[in-house]
């Protein structure tokens, strides 16, 4: 049953040896694009002015402590950018010679960067995007995804609902290209476990004076009335990626049922309630740096330099192509909170974990669910598996 | 349960004059320490022991438990017999596993959230010692010797070995992900990390000077259970040496490991993610903490069963017991 692996033990001596290492600077940098955008619906999603900054902050932190005991350093560097300066802004990371780079942003912007660090040789880490093409044909050599895409939180919403039986959906979507995207990947999620979308309607995005002080008048009217008279379903499942309409459905529909996705229970990376497997101490320490509660990017981009760290520490190296590969490797995985090891695919630089069920207050499931059963991991029942990724730039 | 019956009659008639022995369960949630009579596997009483207890441990003479009280930042120390609580002692914030010397004197103890070891004089209930580790200090243990003493460090995923003497590091060994405890053997050659996300146990032989070399690493599989739920946590050993035996956490089972070939034995049946360990002082028995169901289990150590759980008090966390 048990066993002594002889190949385990050949690594772990390679790496037993290797303390003490060289001194290793870590020089990494974290470029935010900052999109004009509306408030959001609820005061508790207003963006932070040190969003994802914070998590490297703590990065720098928690990697410069392990650092002290191998003679390695590291310093990251941060920008917030609008849109049209962000070329001029990363030229600028990579004429400082930082060849490590977290990025939040939008898929094409993300996509242009990272094809400008590709000519410079530099690795970029996806912290914000869900965006499935990135996994797919459109997929990099240098970019590795730190954040789930889109396909891996529908996932996550569709085992959910599978276990429930909740087998029937009434899928809403938005009209912005953002929320037609993860529409779409709640279709295919549908389509993947079995699920039927007894009813589709898109609740157009016409603006409105929803924040003012009568907006929830409109919202209680407006809302039973759209969704009367669709077929029988066991549960909403709402496509918001542009955050207008998904989080008013709850307690507004005309039948009155579950709320998932965009709103209600949502699938998300990280939430400051957050506290089995250990994330207390997370939180904790996140919470006395920085003075307020993490949010998904800033677990993102500390989740992103510590892959950039355990590179640094375990296989001595701090070159891009050198974190990539050993990132990819077999050799790689890290602890993130969740319960389980983290690791990447090797075929689309994604990295594989578990997505929490968030109702707005505590964590209500982590996917993926019990039962759904893999041949590598059961964590690639969530997103494109080898299979049905076109992606070929880590062949 | 009758063969139960009986052996217990027998060690009672053997050890006459001896009282009951008492495990102590520190209940993280529950904020309580539950008593358990390890003769009659009866609840004695529970009783409040601070806000999150975790680690737990007994002086050497037996009359004092101290127990880790997380969220009131210090050790609260409780009288074995009569429950009464008697004068803490400091820990620095987040104490969550500590190790008591042989003497009974110094009290190492992991803070967790601030990335150090606190040296804790248990009489003159001072500090002597900060000693900065890795991020997320967790496991201890102490070299039988009491030479050194062994932190894991959950995010830096080291066992830094610190002496006694001087309160320096004197040698770093990575791990695998998320190492929880290190126990070393009764004679002090061989230490055991268990690495809770990575899903092994690192071993080392460690040499006259203390010095560790890492000579393999144990894994687990159990048939029919994900590879991911197999997480090492809490260690014991044997006196002999000749067993380990390793709490798997959410796998809900006790790995039983040949000590020296490294061979993993069998695997006990527990309840919902068992954490901690704890023989009884006569080795008999090992006491499993059980967080999702409430419980402990006992374990026949010479039978390699369990043979009953006890329900105690909300998320059993440690375990301690005395004669």
């Amino acid at each position: 049953m048990g066993r002594l692996s002889a190949a385990l033990l050949a690594a772990f001596s390679w790496i037993a040896f290797a303390i003490p290492a060289q001194a290793i600077d870590v020089k990494a940098a974290v470029l935010r694009v900052d999109y004009p955008t509306l408030l959001p619906i609820s005061r508790y999603d207003l963006r932070p002015d040190d969003l994802g900054f914070a998590g490297a902050a703590l990065a720098d932190e928690d990697n410069g402590t392990t650092g002290s005991f191998l003679g390695h350093t590291y310093e990251t560097t941060t920008i917030a950018t609008a849109p049209e300066e962000a070329d001029s802004a990363f030229d600028a990371l990579l004429a400082q010679g930082i060849r490590l780079i977290v990025v939040q942003a939008r898929g094409e912007d993300l996509l242009r960067l990272t094809d400008k660090a590709a000519a410079a040789g530099a690795l970029v880490f996806n912290a914000a995007t869900g965006d499935v093409a990135l996994r797919d044909d459109q997929c990099r050599g240098n970019l590795l995804h730190i954040a789930p895409s889109d396909a891996m939180k529908a996932d996550a919403v569709a085992q959910f609902a599978v276990w429930k039986k909740w087998d029937e959906w009434f899928l809403i979507s938005g009209s912005n290209p953002q929320d037609i995207a993860l529409a779409e990947a709640y279709r295919t999620s549908a389509r993947k476990f079995g699920v039927r979308i007894t009813e589709d309607r898109e609740f157009t995005d016409t603006g409105g004076s929803r924040r003012t002080d009568s907006g929830h008048v409109l919202v209680q009217r407006q809302l039973p009335t759209f969704t009367q008279g669709a077929d029988d379903h066991d549960v909403v499942v709402a496509a918001d990626g542009t955050d207008y309409f998904a989080r008013y459905l709850s307690y507004h529909l005309w039948t009155p049922r579950p709320v998932m996705g965009s709103g209600g229970l949502v699938p998300t990376t990280f939430h400051a309630a957050h506290e089995a497997y250990g994330a207390t101490q997370f939180q904790t320490r996140f919470e006395a740096l920085t003075g307020r509660y993490a949010k998904p990017q800033d677990y993102n981009v500390w989740l992103a330099l510590r892959v950039v760290g355990e590179a640094v520490t375990r296989a001595n190296t701090a070159d891009p192509m050198g974190v990539r590969d050993y990132a990819v490797s077999d050799a790689f995985e890290l602890a993130a909170f969740k319960g389980t090891r983290v690791t990447f695919r090797n075929w689309n630089g994604q990295l594989r974990q578990p997505i929490l069920l968030y109702d707005g207050s505590i964590t209500v499931s982590v996917s993926p669910q019990d039962g759904f059963l893999h041949q590598v991991s059961p964590l690639d029942t969530m997103g494109l598996d080898r299979p049905e990724s076109n992606c070929t730039a880590f062949n | 349960m009758k063969s139960l019956v009986v052996t217990t009659a027998i060690s009672l008639l053997l050890a006459a004059p001896a009282l009951a022995g008492k495990a102590f369960v520190s209940n993280e949630r529950g904020n309580t320490i539950t008593v358990v009579n390890t003769d009659t596997w009866e609840v004695e009483t529970e009783f409040f022991a601070g806000h999150r207890p975790r680690g737990i441990t007994v002086s050497p003479d037996g009359s004092k438990i101290y127990v880790c009280a997380s969220d009131d930042n210090l050790v609260r120390v409780f009288d074995s017999t009569t429950y009464e609580e008697l004068p803490s002692l400091p820990s620095g914030p987040d104490p969550e596993l500590f190790i008591l010397e042989p003497s009974g004197k110094r009290l190492y103890i992991a803070n967790e959230d601030d990335n150090l070891v606190t040296v804790t004089d248990t009489e003159t209930r001072t500090v002597l010692a900060e000693v900065p580790v890795g991020v997320e200090p967790e496991g201890m243990g102490m070299s039988p010797d009491a030479k050194f003493v062994v932190n894991t460090s959950e995010t830096t995923n080291m066992a830094h070995f610190i002496s006694t003497e001087d309160y320096k590091i004197k040698h770093n060994i990575l791990v695998d992900q998320r190492p929880r405890y290190a126990h070393y053997t009764a004679d002090g050659k061989r230490l055991f990390v268990t690495s809770e996300i990575g899903g092994t146990v690192s071993v080392m032989d460690i040499a006259e000077d203390g010095t560790p070399t890492v000579i393999g690493k144990i894994s687990f599989e159990v048939a029919g259970v994900q590879p991911e739920w197999l997480q090492p946590v809490g260690a014991r050993v044997t006196q002999d040496g000749k067993r380990l035996f390793v709490a798997l956490g959410p796998a809900n089972r006790v790995a039983v490991v040949d000590a020296q070939s490294l061979e993993v034995l069998d695997y006990i049946l527990v309840g919902q993610r068992v954490w901690q360990l704890d023989f009884t002082p006569d080795e008999k028995y090992l006491l499993t903490t059980n967080g999702n169901s409430n419980d402990i289990t006992v374990i026949d150590v010479a039978r390699e069963k369990a043979i009953r759980s006890v329900q105690v008090g909300q998320q059993p966390w440690g375990v301690v017991t005395i004669d």
